[in-house]
């Protein structure tokens, strides 16, 4: 192999890779654990796991479960990633605030999130409320620290060319700070977006009757490792999904790094 | 008339260690005529960057007194524009959107930038590169689009501090020369920070050489060579080297070592 791999060659080559990995675990899945031994109930052959979602489609309302988790990422996501941008924008600018709150801000940092889901669940009861919550302490953490790591970061001699052009401190932000933080506050926009999934899951494991969260506890209980199954594959879906939402869109925003080639990881 | 002017200027910084303070530069004096190109040259962390951000307004002096145009520096100032070795071009706007910055800051139309803007870009020889962003550009194109943004405001005095030591020797070169015509044509004064000997005798009229820590003026000398317009030319000029000789005397170049 030569050092001197070009980009298309790296992408023709792992794409193949990648194929062949594919159809080795889901082989692996279908067949493999039976031909070692593996019961049924305990990692159900793909193939059943195909026919539980038409099942579950049809009986199981798995459309609307799978929705309404949906819905609940996508606002836990957007409202933690802007709760967490505003204030990291906001620490990042009043280094004053940053000092005094830091300590706060890590005693919740270190606080693991998703023990609050069972108050969340006291306070509001059975509703979407409670994950949708979850998912935005969770998301809320990572986009705020990037953000003011971002803002800590900006070369000060930037700051001084605006300023001996007499900027002002709002010109600063938008036209220096706001911009130069892009990259990392997509970075944290990335993690966040997973989080959210995972956020919103353990809310939903927690109480309630709806949601992929609620079917994982109902296959639980009927020992029903299919459907335990398939829920997982749905979060892991919803979770993808975001994910690419959020690369996407960094696609377009970043568009003028040519350093930045388009990774998924 | 002096452009720039520099009275008794001393600056204490807070020591990194424990109490006191630092000084970096003593009662320094001096001024710039209208149309004037100086070089101000010195060991390093003699205080050389210190003076200029006290001259643009970003810092402000312990003691003594700065003018531009005759009017007291308390701030940045819109006749005053620095440059540094670094080109702060911002990656997410185009190069014209670069040279547009300090304009639009300061308030300007956007047709106004943008006109301003295309005749620089057309004059040293970017047009093409208008609509590329900073990461598309070599080291010396991204210099030469700096240059342009600090032109583009349209100040009487330019600061530069070491414009062009990050840039390789052959584009250097050619760099000095599209400076020195500029400065030359646009009657514009400057201040130019450097630790290129050669550079600092082959741009300016007059060389101010600093001491060590804590900086004062130790001497000044002038640069008796036609063509200041033309580095190339003054380059080969026969008494360039009798000049970088004096400077390095005066530096103790060549001696402690």
């Amino acid at each position: 192999m030569s050092f001197f791999t070009t980009r298309n060659a790296v992408v023709k080559k792992g794409t193949l890779i990648s194929l062949v990995l594919l159809f080795a675990s889901l082989a692996m899945w279908e067949w493999g654990f039976q031909f070692l031994g593996v019961p049924r109930f305990i990692v159900p052959p793909a193939s059943e796991v195909v026919k539980e979602s038409v099942q579950m489609w049809q009986t199981n309302h798995l459309l609307m479960h799978t929705g309404i988790t949906a819905a609940e990422v996508i606002a836990g996501f957007v409202l933690g990633s802007l709760l967490g941008a505003g204030i990291g924008y906001l620490l990042g600018m009043s280094p004053t605030a940053e000092f005094a709150l830091s300590p706060y801000i890590l005693a919740l940092q270190i606080a693991p999130k998703v023990a609050f889901a069972p108050l969340f669940i006291l306070w509001m009861g059975f509703t979407i409320y409670p994950k949708i919550l979850v998912a935005v302490l969770i998301v809320f953490f990572p986009v705020l620290i990037n953000v003011l790591t971002a803002i800590r970061a900006i070369d000060f001699d930037l700051i001084n060319l605006a300023r001996s052009f007499k900027a002002t401190r709002g010109q600063i932000f938008w036209n220096i700070e706001f911009p130069s933080s892009m990259p990392q506050l997509f970075a944290g926009l990335r993690i966040g977006s997973t989080l959210a999934v995972v956020g919103v899951t353990v809310g939903e494991l927690v109480g309630g009757n709806l949601g992929l969260g609620y079917l994982l506890v109902i296959g639980q209980g009927q020992a029903d490792t299919p459907m335990v199954f398939v829920s997982i594959l749905m979060l892991t879906l919803i979770g993808g999904v975001a994910y690419l939402a959020v690369v996407l869109l960094e696609g377009r925003v970043l568009h003028y790094s040519s350093s930045r080639t388009r990774r998924l990881s | 008339m002096f452009r720039l002017e520099y009275r008794d200027v001393t600056m204490n910084f807070p020591a990194a260690k424990g109490a006191g303070t630092v000084t970096a530069i003593l009662k320094v004096t001096f001024s710039i005529r209208d149309g004037e190109v100086v070089s101000l040259i010195g060991p390093s962390g003699c205080g050389k960057s210190t003076l200029l951000n006290i001259g643009s307004g970003l810092y402000a002096a312990s003691k003594g007194q700065t003018f531009v145009d005759g009017e007291r520096v308390e701030g940045p100032s819109a006749h005053v524009a620095f440059m540094l070795q670094k080109d702060l071009l911002l990656p997410w706007r185009t190069i014209r959107e670069n040279v547009m910055f300090g304009m639009q800051i300061q308030g300007h139309s956007r047709a106004d930038c943008r006109r301003r803007a295309d005749e620089l870009l057309t004059s040293f020889h970017l047009a093409e590169f208008a609509h590329r962003y900073p990461d598309q550009l070599s080291g010396g194109m991204r210099q030469r689009v700096a240059l342009a943004r600090t032109l583009a405001v349209d100040p009487t005095v330019l600061l530069l501090d070491e414009p062009f030591s990050a840039i390789d020797a052959q584009t250097r070169i050619v760099l000095q020369r599209d400076l020195a015509r500029t400065l030359t044509a646009a009657r514009k004064t400057a201040l130019l920070i450097t630790h290129d000997l050669f550079e600092a005798v082959t741009l300016a009229d007059r060389v101010l050489v600093m001491s060590p820590r804590p900086g004062r003026i130790i001497d000044e000398i002038k640069i008796e060579i036609p063509d200041r317009d033309d580095p190339i030319k003054r380059r080969r000029h026969p008494n360039v080297e009798q000049y970088v000789e004096r400077l390095m005397e005066l530096l103790d170049i060549g001696h402690s070592a």
